[in-house]
């Protein structure tokens, strides 16, 4: 039996190391700090605006952001879709057993009012959900010209909507009607404006809005309107994705 | 040198988390190593676009920046940061789950419960 157990614990260890080995040589091969970019120079050279880039400029000022919502936009709504699933997932997990105990929770209830996170934490609270909601939807918003945008924003968002809630010891603050309301019109409204400009004759997911002024709020096309509506879906989704974990701890205690 | 070091760091990550995902006997430090590798191939991808000299792939007062860093694999990890939070978030869901049910998350005793229940 211990025979058995070290071996079991020697294989892991040789395979993790010899993965390593493979991976080290591999990557040393590319020159550092010089590694070729293909696709990473046709943007730059789109950007800077130089003559006869192969791909079009969309007119954003960060160009991650142009990269993210604009060449590669399909490749985010199919993340949007996994990080939908991986919440759908842990709701339905947590929620499947809460149900059975949700009496429980109720019986519970007027005890779980009585105990309290405090005065402070409470005023807390209170004061800092409007300022984390400005500072989310001003990463979300200036997501094309600063670094951010909805996926960093949204984390804010969720915070600030979370933290009431929290505060209160799960005083219902959140509604679960509500979050799933914004969260399907924030993902169907990403998917609208691509399947505007399918209507326009352009691929799908193409930013069809004015480009404007480089470095100026309303500039690059859609990529603002989009980013805002990742910001709202990621917001949402991990806002439910936290209650579900804080109700589930209630119960357990 | 410097491209060395950088490497060997990021794949010592990413040996880490898979040594530390397979031999650990806890399975919330499971989930610490997978955060581990995740970093390590984020930070991987972040070497291989880093550019000698390169600036931030991003306009300052209306023109960009003569040498970049490569905007591409930034945004392949940002994209890959957040599936890596929803991962984590659907294991713990996961977890707390198991613990409910087994009241314990010892990997062996978990392993034990549940082969006692398929065999039931």
């Amino acid at each position: 039996m211990s025979d058995l157990v070290k071996r079991v614990e020697w294989t892991p260890l040789l395979f993790s190391v010899g993965l390593g080995c493979l991976l080290l040589p591999l990557f040393l091969a590319l020159p550092f700090g010089n590694s070729p970019m293909v696709a990473g120079e046709m943007i730059q050279q789109a950007a800077q605006g130089v003559q006869g880039a192969v791909v079009d400029s969309v007119g954003a000022a960060n160009l991650v952001t142009s990269v993210v919502l604009a060449y590669r936009g399909l490749d985010t709504l199919g993340e949007l879709a996994i990080l939908f699933a991986a919440a759908t997932g842990a709701g339905m997990v947590l929620q499947s057993g809460s149900a059975a105990l949700h009496q429980n929770t109720k019986m519970h209830k007027h005890i779980d009012s009585e105990i309290n996170l405090g005065e402070l934490f409470d005023s807390a609270a209170t004061m800092l959900t409007p300022l984390l909601l400005l500072v989310g939807v001003y990463i979300i918003l200036h997501g094309h010209l600063t670094p951010g945008g909805g996926f960093q924003g949204g984390v804010v968002v969720a915070v600030a909507l979370f933290l009431p809630s929290w505060a209160r010891n799960g005083g219902g603050q959140l509604s679960h009607k509500v979050i799933s309301r914004i969260e399907g019109g924030a993902g169907a409204s990403f998917i609208v404006i691509g399947l505007v400009a399918l209507w326009q004759g352009d691929p799908f997911l193409t930013p069809w809005l004015a480009q404007g002024e480089l470095g100026e709020l309303f500039s690059a096309g859609t990529l603002p309107l989009l980013y805002l509506m990742v910001g709202l879906k990621v917001g949402a989704e991990l806002a439910a994705l936290l209650k579900y974990l804080a109700i589930d701890e209630q119960v357990q205690s | 040198m410097l491209g060395i070091i950088l490497y060997s760091g990021a794949v010592a990550l990413i040996v880490i988390g898979i040594a530390g995902l397979v031999r650990s006997t806890h399975l919330f430090r499971a989930v610490l190593a997978l955060v581990i590798a995740e970093s390590g191939a984020n930070l991987l991808l972040m070497l291989a676009g880093f550019r000698l000299g390169g600036a931030v792939p991003i306009a300052t007062e209306g023109s960009f920046p003569l040498a970049m860093v490569d905007p591409v694999p930034q945004a392949m990890v940002l994209t890959a940061i957040v599936i890596g939070v929803g991962i984590q978030a659907l294991a713990i869901a996961l977890l707390v789950r198991v613990k409910q049910r087994y009241g314990t998350l010892e990997r062996s005793k978990v392993t034990a419960a549940m082969e006692l229940e398929l065999n039931k």
